[in-house]
């Protein structure tokens, strides 16, 4: 796509670019290309000394067990956060797409979760679930449940995992919600008059028609989980216990500031930058192919 | 809706009701429980009705702070986390209308590079490059600071992405009829194209005013002195041990405050935030 009338000057362009250039530059590249710089050095605790070692800081990771638990540990929460977030938002959707009474009601509650910050949505659901006073704990022991997230590694992933849905599904649901609406009605009007009861039309019609916004959410969910659900799991868990729920991206923050490993978190970063770049090439190619349709 | 059937009806909003309660219940509990005093918190049960100490809780919050992590009063962080929410988007906004409207309407040598230069910044977020960015922002001196707050999260390519998908809509007989009218770029750039831009600026304004607010790792790491924090960073620093040990009233209280401006912005400005979402993200 290119503009067929365009205006000429020689310096203008460049000054309207200039600020954006610079902060990119300067807070962008510039750390990017030191993080790359530092995943081959290995540095002394106070910073004083630093040797280049070529990819020891990377071979040190692939061979520390904790990172690979880390690894496990993060596929197991994305998968369980896009998963979950994706399903219960299109049932949402789909039931709110059939109603008329109600419907602004029923959304303007279903969106609120997007207004709240992901640390602010884990000390909400923390203090649901306060192993002494919290209100769930409560009920879950009138169930028999031994609830306590800060001993149990597996319920303190559970936390997370419902706090960082909770928080997302308001997203999924606007986005299928506005993909359910661009359905023509006349599509579902014809498959009824054939006979297809409600729950055929959904599998047959709606949701290969769907199919574009679920792909699209998909690699939103993922790239969610993966990093802005920092915020949820240091305002609950802080990876804890025993590094249960210590995904990639707070494994970088843990190493590289609490720790000062400064060059195995910054490979860390590189690797997770690799992750990203190829989500990312993911996504484009879901663009790209909408487009052209 | 295409037929008429009744159970499925009540099904569709059981379904709705179930979901919205679970939806609304954390957001009751914590309005509840920042109208409570600590002992009747820490009764358990706790009751499930507001209590008595809402103007208590609020003012004790907003004046003076939580009196055991942190001591900053909460008042002073909303304000810090305006400061956050407007400078993004404004900063986002104004600078990439403008390299967007360079990308656009000027053919230059380098275009395409310089283009690619600003669009790659779409693929990592903050949170993979933490502490070199921290290390920059630290030789710059900038730790502590509203420009450290906010000049890294206005290095994104989001606005400027969108912008350039807009003005390729614009019809080119605009640009046409103002070079023959013999106005130069800058004033076709103020007299049409930013005008035709509002909607496109108020959507983004929506969305990146929320990003902005609750933003959370950024301020963590580059605010170490109290009267820097955002209100979000705050409820982090109040909490400080076992969950017996927090004064979860005050708690209560500040994560309402940290929700309601961001919360009136999604649900005043609806119309604005859906268009935003969905169009930012296409």
């Amino acid at each position: 796509m290119e503009k067929r009338v365009v205006f000429r000057s020689a310096w203008l362009p460049y000054a309207l670019l200039a600020p954006q250039l610079a902060i990119t530059v300067v807070f962008f590249f510039w750390p990017a290309g030191q993080a790359v710089w530092y995943s081959f050095q290995l540095q002394d605790a106070f910073g004083l000394h630093s040797e280049f070692v070529w990819f020891e800081n990377f071979t040190a990771l692939f061979a520390d067990p904790h990172y690979l638990e880390s690894f496990k540990t993060t596929a197991v929460f994305s998968v369980a956060v896009a998963g979950l977030g994706i399903s219960i938002s299109l049932l949402l959707a789909t039931m709110a797409d059939r109603v008329v009474r109600g419907a602004l009601v029923y959304k303007t509650i279903l969106i609120w979760p997007y207004a709240v910050a992901a640390a602010v949505a884990g000390v909400l659901w923390a203090f649901l679930f306060a192993p002494s006073i919290g209100i769930v704990t409560y009920v879950l022991k009138g169930f028999g449940v031994d609830w306590n997230w800060i001993i149990k590694g597996d319920q303190a992933m559970l936390l997370i995992i419902i706090a960082s849905v909770w928080k997302q599904i308001s997203y999924n649901f606007l986005f299928f919600l506005a993909g359910l609406q661009s359905i023509p009605k006349s599509l579902i009007e014809a498959a009824a008059i054939d006979g297809a009861g409600p729950a055929r039309r959904f599998w047959t019609i709606v949701l290969p028609l769907l199919s574009p916004t679920a792909f699209f959410l998909l690699v939103v969910n993922i790239v969610y989980a993966f990093f802005d659900t920092f915020g949820v799991i240091d305002a609950t868990t802080m990876g804890g216990p025993a590094q249960a729920t210590q995904i990639l991206v707070y494994k970088v923050y843990h190493d590289g500031i609490k720790s000062a490993d400064i060059g195995g978190s910054s490979a860390q970063s590189v690797i997770l930058m690799i992750i990203v770049i190829a989500l990312t090439a993911a996504q484009f190619k879901y663009i790209e192919r909408k487009v052209q349709y | 809706m295409v037929e008429k059937r009744p159970l499925l009806d009540f099904v569709t909003h059981a379904v709705l009701i179930v979901g919205a309660f679970v939806i609304a219940f954390p957001l009751y509990v914590t309005f509840v429980a920042s109208t409570l005093s600590l002992d009747e918190i820490m009764s358990v049960p706790m009751p499930l009705l507001p209590g008595s100490h809402f103007v208590e809780n609020y003012s004790q919050v907003l004046f003076a702070g939580s009196t055991g992590g942190s001591r900053a009063a909460v008042l002073d962080m909303l304000f810090n986390s305006m400061v956050m929410a407007l400078a993004v988007p404004l900063g986002k906004i104004s600078i990439s209308i403008l390299s967007s409207f360079a990308i656009v309407y000027f053919r230059f040598p380098l275009r395409n590079f310089l283009f690619w230069t600003i669009f790659v910044t779409l693929m990592l977020p903050v949170e993979v490059r933490i502490i070199p960015t921290f290390k920059v922002m630290a030789d710059l001196g900038l730790l502590n600071t509203y420009a450290g707050l906010t000049l890294p999260l206005i290095a994104s390519a989001t606005a400027t992405f969108l912008f350039r998908q807009f003005f390729m809509t614009i019809p080119d007989e605009l640009a046409e009829a103002a070079r023959i009218d013999g106005a130069g770029p800058m004033r076709f750039f103020w007299d049409v194209v930013v005008p035709l831009s509002k909607t496109t600026m108020a959507a983004l304004f929506v969305i990146q005013f929320i990003y902005g607010w609750n933003q959370y790792l950024w301020p963590l790491l580059i605010t170490s002195d109290e009267s820097m924090y955002t209100v979000v960073i705050g409820i982090k620093r109040m909490i400080t041990g076992g969950d017996a040990a927090n004064e979860w009233n005050l708690i209560m209280a500040t994560a309402v405050l940290a929700m309601l401006p961001p919360a009136a912005v999604v649900l005043l400005m609806q119309k604005w935030f859906v268009k935003g979402l969905v169009e930012t993200e296409k």
